[in-house]
């Protein structure tokens, strides 16, 4: 990856992973970034990238630490260069779920240090689209910047 | 009218051949989630709750009484007709959950009756249950789509109650909370918010599986039902809040909680949200009450946390994770 890309904020990219039910996927579209989806299928290899990235995950269960995070999210974090790439992480989830709300990016938070950026519920209102659209932006502005100086 | 395919033959369930793999996560799901009332010290709020008046104590009874209507409904129609429609066996299986756990929901609210409250106070209530109009038209307006012969509406009724009527009463146990009120009853209707989660999100799944398949005109037709069933419910539903919440001034609160939770039941259908975030604005106090021992929220974009605050710690299983 060339400096020059980072520098000017190219390079930006999101990775997410999403069930059959699509919610996340949705949002991922609803946003209109360039996005990569972790595979389903877990026959399938998964994927390793190549630039800096956002994290986008659904959060599964009902409010247990034990399986939050998808299967398919941990396999590809447990790839070291994946991991290293990794700048933030944002989660969908349920309020009704109290505590547990987008607890899957807590975790992913803790365990790889990197901030939780956003949670939304089901696939986003309009509101978090907008929110987290701008957040993105403003995010890999503050890490070029970081990288400068 | 789309038919769909039914189940027409039994045949012995094999957890092991599942046609889709939702049914086998949302299974593990709930019977993880799995509890009894006896789990709640409610005891523990017989001191909270004699600090209550008598206009708060009826309130909160008559509040209960039509969540446990609701369950009922669920539980007895809502889940067994879902059972008719069920397109595979393991989909079946889990409404034979969704069931059993309504009635334990409506259990539950006998068990806080019981612990807490007057019998007379109680039978009054159900006496009141049965005579209130706007409670009796939203039992009506959803029974009606459980009686009819479209699948795809049975669906849309039921996602509407699980993820959108219930909150007029889950609003005021959150409340209490939020005033160090009947904390322990609390903790049981948070066990049962987190239930009706699951319940939504996996009826609208199925919803959503169903109606891709139908016609463009059929699906089109599906969603102005739906969203007209909504605005029906709604205008219902403003009604009973206020003839519940006025006398204690809580109203223009509640509605903002039935806007916010309208919206998630739209979604759960795949529909977009209907109200604009200017009315779904919910007393942050009440959000908080929803998870009590959460951390601050962790919008970061908005830079209300503008350290990288990263969350109290979480136990997971490490050998899953490699690093
Ligand atoms: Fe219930
Ligand atoms: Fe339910």
């Amino acid at each position: 990856m060339q400096n020059a890309d980072v520098e000017a904020g190219r390079n930006r990219s999101l990775v997410y992973f999403s069930t059959k039910s699509g919610n996340t996927h949705r949002f991922i579209q609803k946003l209109g970034l360039s996005a990569q989806r972790l595979p389903l299928n877990r026959e399938e290899p998964t994927p390793r990238i190549e630039q800096p990235y956002i994290l986008v995950t659904p959060t599964y269960g009902g409010g247990y630490a034990e399986g939050a995070v998808p299967g398919q999210v941990i396999r590809f974090l447990n790839d070291e260069h994946n991991r290293h790439l990794l700048r933030g992480v944002i989660a969908a989830g349920n309020t009704n779920f109290g505590e547990a709300y987008g607890l899957a990016g807590r975790i992913i938070a803790q365990k790889c240090q990197v901030p939780l950026l956003y949670r939304f519920e089901l696939f986003g209102t309009d509101d978090d689209v907008a929110k987290v659209r701008k957040g993105v932006e403003e995010f890999w502005k503050r890490q070029a910047q970081s990288l400068t100086t | 009218m789309t038919t769909m395919q039914r189940l027409s033959r039994v045949d012995a369930i094999n957890w092991n051949r599942l046609q889709d793999d939702k049914d086998l996560e949302v299974w593990n799901r709930l019977t993880s989630n799995f509890w009894l009332p006896e789990k709640v010290p409610l005891s523990n709020d017989i001191q909270s709750w004699n600090t209550l008046t008598q206009q708060e104590k009826q309130l909160t009874i008559r509040v209960f009484t039509g969540l446990t209507l609701l369950d009922t409904i669920q539980s007895s129609v809502g889940a067994p007709v879902l059972m008719e429609d069920a397109r595979t066996p393991h989909e079946e299986a889990v409404y034979t959950n969704i069931a059993f756990m309504e009635s334990v929901h409506a259990r539950s609210y006998s068990s806080i009756f019981s612990t807490l409250c007057a019998t007379r106070d109680v039978d009054d209530a159900f006496r009141w249950s049965e005579e209130n109009p706007t409670l009796q038209a939203k039992s009506e307006l959803i029974l009606e789509r459980y009686r009819s012969d479209d699948p795809l509406m049975r669906k849309v009724a039921s996602v509407f109650l699980e993820s959108f009527l219930f909150y007029s009463g889950f609003y005021l146990p959150m409340y209490w909370s939020s005033h160090a009120k009947l904390t322990n009853t609390a903790d049981l209707i948070r066990l049962i918010i987190r239930d009706e989660a699951v319940h939504g999100y996996y009826i609208g799944y199925k919803f959503q599986q169903a109606l891709a398949e139908a016609t463009p005109e059929r699906q089109q037709e599906v969603k102005d039902y739906a969203y007209e069933l909504l605005l029906e419910l709604y205008d219902n539903e403003v009604r009973y809040t206020e003839s519940l919440y006025d006398e204690v001034g809580l109203t223009e609160d509640v509605k903002k909680f039935l806007h916010y939770n309208a919206n998630k039941a739209l979604m759960n259908l795949g529909f977009e949200p209907l109200f604009p975030s200017s009315v779904t604005d919910v007393d942050p106090t009440i959000m908080a009450a929803l998870s009590p021992s959460a951390d601050e929220n962790h919008d970061f974009f908005s830079g209300s946390g503008s350290s990288y605050v990263i969350g109290k710690a979480v136990a997971t299983e490490d050998d899953d994770w490699a690093f």
